[in-house]
């Protein structure tokens, strides 16, 4: 009987917590959008924002967040993915990989306040480039790097060993092994560090206020040419993203309409990560789909 | 120790060979000729070094760092043990077949022209004809032929095994070696491979490891018995299961141990 009881009470237990998880997650969300959700409007979107009058937008910030993303994950996930493989395919057992694999989670768990100071000393300062998107996103491939290695080599490790056996049999050359048969085997969790990377990217703010900076240029839209100074697309500009907008506004705006920009900001945030997501997740199978001859 | 008295001449001559995990030796001063086109079979209990000793054929085992081995193994008269081996070209011409059926996460297409495409053949039409000969091959031709572009993963467990040997047959190799290739089938299609081994025996040597010894009396040519590493005794299938010359063989094929 006792043990009935007690397995009563854990069953409750558990469904409370995830209960709770659940209403947490649900408040935060309502809360934000409700707040957030009526301020959003095209214009909101369209214009620029102002740091004086009311009634500026996000246009150049939600571009930026995009833009550093795309940036960061183009660099990241080469980079990761390639430390993936090595360290589950080359690396041997032994204190030279043990001693890369503590420098990895050491990296992992830097706060991004320091990463933000590295970047100021190394990209901004170092380079001479001043706050400029390449120098934010590098920033956050130095902490995201950790995360897309590790999760790429747990994905690989994960393939089952019968599976690169066949290959090896076959006399199909370890790279050959890797690039045919790892790789797509190993793609799902690949786009999930992927995704989660991404996911801190559009957040993160103290890594970007020391490297992108806290402002604009003035762009405009119609210039592509990556080296104009006006382009949106020109790398080595000052670029504000929403993130770190939400933050610039609240600690020192002097608009009157603080507030609302900020809930709105939030709340595109949040749509945009939450879109972003779900597109990722849907490229990505459609492409393991593609790869994988569907199932 | 019988010697097989075969007059084809031998496609793997092992000698002496030696085999240690670390410190543990798996596989003592082995001796055996793989004649051509004949099913060899490779018995015993488990933990014997059987499939040890099929894995050394394609220098799989060399994957392992703490492997060490010594003595001769001559494939086609060259001694892989101790020249210079291209394990590409060596394993090109030694398909394998695992345990279970392995099939990739691809197509069933896919699946089949993998290694010939892979060793560089690009033409449509020469894969498309490499995948047709495999699959027929293997008597798996009109159950996909229809589906050649859906997943390998949807057929079933015998399938998925017959596919794994059309794939291995596919780079057309001269000696199949099959590792237990049947003991997570269930008995149809446990039948359905081993009437394929009889057939495929014209064309290829193939050598099998199984535990079953019902199997090795049924296809093989030739058996070899393996006990801790050794080679108790080793000659054609039908004597040694009729008059074993040595106790421990027959204490074995008469289920007294193992």
């Amino acid at each position: 009987m006792n043990s009935k009881v007690a397995d009563r009470i854990a069953t409750g237990v558990f469904i409370a917590i995830a209960f709770i998880i659940v209403a947490i997650l649900a408040a935060l969300f309502s809360f934000i959008l409700f707040r957030g959700v009526p301020q959003i409007s095209w214009e909101f979107l369209t214009t620029p924002s102002s740091s004086v009058r009311a009634g500026g937008g996000i246009r150049d910030q939600l571009f930026n967040s995009i833009y550093i993303l795309f940036i960061t994950m183009l660099i990241t996930v080469p980079l990761g993915v390639c430390g993936g493989i090595y360290m589950a395919e080359y690396a041997k057992p032994g204190k030279v990989t043990n001693f890369i694999r503590s420098c990895i989670e050491m990296l992992a768990s830097l706060p991004s306040i320091v990463v933000g100071m590295f970047g100021l000393l190394v990209f901004v300062n170092t380079t001479g480039w001043g706050y400029t998107i390449i120098g934010g996103a590098l920033a956050l491939t130095i902490f995201n790097i950790p995360v897309m290695v590790r999760v790429s080599e747990d994905a690989i490790r994960s393939v089952p060993a019968e599976m690169k056996e066949a290959s090896l049999a076959l006399g199909i050359t370890h790279w050959h092994t890797i690039k045919t048969v790892l790789i797509p085997s190993a793609f799902p969790g690949i786009l999930t560090g992927a995704i989660l990377a991404s996911g801190r990217v559009f957040g993160e703010a103290a890594a970007l206020l020391f490297t992108a900076g806290l402002s604009t240029p003035r762009l405009d839209y119609l210039d592509l040419n990556p080296f104009s100074e006006t382009s949106p697309l020109n790398i080595f500009r000052p670029a504000e993203t929403l993130a770190v907008h939400i933050w610039a506004v609240n600690t020192n705006g002097i608009m009157p309409d603080i507030r609302e920009i900020a809930n709105g900001s939030s709340a595109v945030l949040v749509l945009a990560v939450l879109i972003f997501n779900l597109l990722a997740r849907w490229l990505g199978s459609a492409v393991h789909k593609k790869m994988t001859a569907g199932k | 120790m019988n010697k097989t008295t075969t007059t084809v001449k031998p496609v793997f001559h092992v000698q002496d060979m030696n085999l240690w995990y670390g410190n543990n030796q798996a596989l003592k001063n082995v001796h055996l000729e793989i004649p051509e086109n004949e099913v060899t079979a490779v018995i015993g209990p488990s933990g014997c070094g059987k499939s040890t000793f099929v894995k050394t054929l394609n220098l799989m085992v060399k994957r392992i760092p703490s492997v060490k081995l010594s003595g001769e193994l001559h494939f086609n008269g060259q001694n892989i043990l101790k020249d210079k081996v291209d394990l590409v070209n060596l394993r090109k011409q030694i398909g394998m077949i695992f345990q279970k059926g392995n099939p990739f996460p691809q197509s069933i297409y896919d699946n089949v022209a993998y290694g010939p495409r892979i060793h560089g053949m690009k033409r449509k039409k020469e894969l498309d004809e490499v995948v047709e000969t495999s699959l027929k091959q293997v008597a798996l031709w009109d159950e996909v032929k229809d589906r050649l572009n859906s997943s390998a993963l949807g057929l079933s467990g015998g399938q998925q095994q017959r596919l794994c040997i059309a794939r291995a047959i596919a780079t057309k190799p001269s000696v199949v070696l099959m590792d237990e290739p049947t003991s997570a089938l269930d008995p149809v299609s446990t039948l359905r491979i081993e009437q394929l081994i009889s057939e495929l025996k014209n064309q290829y040597t193939i050598v099998i490891v199984t535990h079953n010894m019902q199997q090795a009396a049924r296809i093989s040519d030739q058996t070899a018995f393996f006990l801790h590493g050794e080679i108790i005794e080793a000659s054609d299938t039908d004597s040694l299961f009729s008059v074993p010359s040595d106790r421990r063989t027959e204490d074995y094929i008469s289920g007294r141990f193992g």
